[in-house]
């Protein structure tokens, strides 16, 4: 009956203060110094890690390719720049943990020197398999944050017949602005990208959507596209998480992709618009994925704006570059401020996945005390997916993960939307994290069991069966022991009766002699 | 530049559970102020006993509990429940009144549930049902309208409320609602009982009845200011004040001589509090939308039957406490249809 008065096509969200300001007037710096050193990790993608075929000591060229793609689901790594294979090691992760893991050291030698490239003479012009293979040797990945493998998600659109390529410029973290100024200032490429992707496809049209917090933006990509029908470039409202895919293509078509499928089960391929950026490199330069646009934000920054860096750059140096006060840095965060991790360390590198860089100072973080909830249920209205937050993390603090479970923790998307809005500053998405995690560690568990279940009966069959054989053995043993008795027990008896029959013939004959 | 591993949003809103509470006594400040204005020095006395003593069984409670009473007192939700207990006492109620309420509803209404967001049942009205029919007389002893300048002054207001009126008589009377009823015992029938009612004066407030209930138009101003500023929802007032208008519509319509009109309904009693403060308490309300208007069309069914037809006048506490008691069914059975489910949680499908 509520869905009358609720907008179906919207629901939940929030609008954050935007600090978009700080950053989208200002143009893309692309006069970062080129770092001494680049770590590039080998697992910059959901999937696979990609496997170095490069050797300690080698020299490479920018755009060279440094490890390959392992198995269907992966993406390949390239040289951001030039210089020597210094090392191959475990350094730490851009992650909350900072966990090390497996990453290439290229000591750059400053000439930023190219490995040969043909481009394509006319892209567009290329098959569909093509431009997919061109995008999947690129190392081209989902750059809003997701970093799928873009070609895989190509060649499934051109496996499902697909109708919409859903171009995804919502941007809806607050600081963030490196689509908004890529779209400012490259949107005909970005344009060429999506017709390359649509092609890739074999989808019809495409729609890009647009919060309309981007005035700027639109209108370069209305402009960009004005002469291709099949693209249409559309304004969304501004309201997190308006960049959530499935919240944008429900506000778009008003249909929901199913809990357990993908968007193309409902013809439609979403894709970043930082993405079609890259597969427009990829296929009409013939450049991999070797930089990105990074926005560096936050109050702790001295000159707050958006930097085409290479990947590998750590984020100490960027920071640098963005003279960043360290001692007012009371939390650096890789990603926007709602969904973005926390990094203990600065000394980390900037991958495929890292759209923002933010230096919050302690004003900006300051969260209150954590207080009782006392239900007023604005964590429900805010969330997107339609779940009872406030509920989950009553059951979470009870230790009912089940419980959790059955009202849909599964389907939470951690957006923060729900932690956001608590007036109590109750940290629902940690319960909600540390429930998925612990679901996680149970699963594993229980796999673990069964496998050392399985291990026991295996054995106690093992044992059951070699006690068997040795009882079988034993039998067959005695048994021929037994026998062997019993034949010398009857060749005795035979020789005696022999014996006696000869004495007996003996004493006959000794009797007949007798007589 | 130390950093412990913590969980995004990075950033918060900045409303608290504070500046909630805050907003809600503001709301409520001009219906008391109305009551204090219209009922004289002895209101005033009574709502300071009764928030002080709310505080002070807060803090005790608290103190007991082991916790730091200080951030919670400073949540102000003591004395929003203190505020919401004297609003619903008759004005001239003896001091003690005020005290029972409040230790009802901090109490037992509130502290032994664990506090803050655990209650099952509102605590003010608790309090309220609890002294009807513990002390149905102090209860029922509806003083007169007599602002503040003409009434009793400030000394002897005092002795009103600190050591009880001598002659009642004089100055009291029957609420609009008890009159009707005492007049449906004795074989009258509508219009005529109401003849000295003024449908004007009482959606203004001047009239008899408790302490903060009387004015309709300033608790509803109240109210949408909260409506307005999102600390509330439209869902419960909107649907608890339809039941009411429908069903006494409906009623009125078939028989005008024994059931009283919407206006009247909607004018008197503790209706519009109820609606727009009591009713919307988020804790002891259901959680979505359609719960709400489940909730809130119950409260005002209810009130409507016992108003018409149960032994008393108002009905407003008992049909709170009977759907707070079913809050937490109707929100295991109303949830919000899940992204990409049906409403019975299974995946949508698209073949």
């Amino acid at each position: 009956m509520l869905a009358l008065f609720e907008n179906p096509r919207l629901r939940g969200g929030i609008h954050a203060e935007e600090h978009k300001t700080e950053t989208s007037g200002v143009p893309i710096a692309l006069d970062m110094p080129l770092p001494k050193k680049l770590y590039i990790p080998v697992q910059q993608h959901v999937g696979k890690p990609a496997e170095p075929l490069v050797k300690v000591g080698e020299k490479v060229l920018k755009g060279q390719l440094l490890a390959y793609s392992q198995g269907t689901i992966s993406a390949p790594v390239h040289a951001p720049s030039s210089g020597l294979i210094a090392d191959v090691l475990d350094f730490p992760a851009p992650h909350p943990s900072a966990l090390p893991i497996r990453t290439i050291v290229i000591e750059t030698d400053g000439l930023d020197q190219w490995t040969p490239i043909q481009k394509p003479d006319d892209p567009l012009a290329l098959a569909a398999e093509e431009i997919c293979a061109l995008v999947g040797a690129a190392g081209v990945v989902g750059l809003g944050g997701a970093v799928f493998p873009s070609a895989v998600k190509l060649d499934l659109g051109r496996k499902n017949k697909i109708h919409t390529l859903l171009i995804n410029a919502g941007e809806c973290e607050p600081y963030l602005t490196c689509d908004d100024r890529l779209m400012q200032e490259r949107a005909s490429e970005i344009v060429t990208g999506i017709r390359l992707m649509l092609r890739g496809m074999g989808a019809p049209e495409a729609t890009v959507g647009i919060e309309d917090n981007k005035p700027e933006a639109y209108l370069a990509m209305r402009e960009a596209c004005a002469e291709f029908t099949n693209i249409n470039v559309v304004q969304v409202p501004t309201r997190y998480p308006m960049g959530w895919d499935r919240q944008m293509l429900r506000y778009l078509t008003g249909r929901e992709i199913p809990a357990d499928g993908r968007a193309t089960d409902i013809g439609v391929v979403i894709h970043n618009v930082a993405t079609a950026h890259a597969v427009y490199r990829a296929v009409c330069l013939n450049q991999p994925l070797i930089t990105r646009v990074v926005t560096v934000s936050g109050s702790a920054v001295a000159k707050p704006q958006n930097v085409e860096v290479l990947i590998g750059t750590l984020i100490s140096e960027v920071l640098d570059f963005c003279l960043v006060d360290k001692s007012r840095v009371a939390r650096l965060i890789m990603g926007g401020p709602m969904m973005g991790d926390a990094l203990p360390i600065s000394e980390v590198p900037v991958v495929k996945a890292c759209n923002g860089i933010l230096a919050l100072s302690e004003q900006d973080i300051e969260i209150p005390e954590v207080k009782p909830c006392i239900r007023c249920s604005t964590c429900i209205t805010a969330c997107p997916v339609g779940l009872l937050p406030l509920e989950m993390a009553s059951r979470i603090r009870a230790n009912q993960l089940d419980a959790a479970v059955d009202l849909g923790l599964k389907d939470c998307i951690n957006c923060g939307s729900c932690s956001y809005v608590c007036p109590s500053n109750i940290p629902l998405v940690h319960y909600f994290k540390f429930a998925s995690g612990e679901l996680y560690k149970r699963q594993q568990m229980d796999h673990k069991s069964e496998q050392t279940k399985r291990l026991m009966d295996d054995r106690t069959q093992r044992m059951e069966r070699i006690r068997l054989e040795q009882e079988a053995e034993a039998r067959r043993v005695m048994e021929a022991r037994a026998a062997r008795a019993r034949e010398q027990e009857l060749a005795k008896q035979q020789a005696q009766q022999a014996q006696q029959s000869i004495s007996e013939a003996g004493n006959k004959a000794t009797a007949e002699e007798v007589q | 530049m130390s950093i412990k591993p913590v969980s995004g949003p990075h950033v918060v809103a900045v409303r608290s559970v504070d500046s909630i509470m805050r907003k809600v006594i503001y709301a409520l400040l001009p219906a008391t102020a109305w009551g204090i204005f219209i009922f004289g020095w002895p209101a005033l006395y009574l709502c300071a006993v009764t928030i002080f003593s709310a505080v002070l069984f807060e803090a005790v409670c608290l103190k007991l509990k082991g916790v730091a009473a200080a951030p919670y007192l400073r949540d102000g939700s003591a004395i929003l429940t203190g505020l919401l207990v004297v609003m619903t006492l008759p004005p001239w109620a003896p001091w003690w009144i005020g005290v029972v309420g409040a230790a009802i509803a901090i109490i037992l209404g509130k502290q032994v549930y664990g506090g803050l967001g655990q209650n099952v049942f509102n605590p003010a009205m608790l309090a309220r049902v609890a002294l009807l029919i513990s002390f149905p007389i102090e209860m029922t002893t509806w003083v007169n309208v007599k602002p503040i300048l003409l009434g009793p002054g400030i000394m002897e207001s005092l002795s009103i409320t600190f050591s009880g009126l001598s002659d009642l008589d004089g100055v009291t009377g029957a609420t609009t609602l008890g009159a009707v009823k005492t007049g449906f015992s004795v074989h009258q029938t509508l219009p005529g009982l109401l003849h000295d009612y003024s449908a004007i004066l009482a959606f203004i407030g001047w009239e008899r009845g408790s302490l903060g209930e009387t004015s309709t138009l300033l608790i509803l101003l109240g109210g949408l200011w909260l409506i307005r500023d999102g600390i509330i929802k439209w869902q419960i007032p909107a649907s608890l004040l339809l039941s009411i208008a429908l069903l006494s519509s409906l009623f009125h319509l078939i028989d005008s001589q024994h059931y009283l009109g919407p206006w009247v309904h909607l004018n008197s009693g503790a209706v519009m509090l109820v609606a727009f403060f009591i009713a919307t308490d988020y804790v002891t309300s259901p959680n979505t939308p359609v719960g709400q208007v489940i909730f809130g069309a119950g409260c005002g069914a209810l009130i409507f039957i016992i108003r018409s037809w149960g032994g008393y006048p108002e009905g407003t506490g008992f049909a709170i406490l009977l759907m707070n008691a079913v809050t937490p069914l109707i929100d295991h059975y109303i949830r919000p249809r899940i992204y990409g489910r049906y409403r019975n949680g299974k995946p949508i499908d698209v073949s």
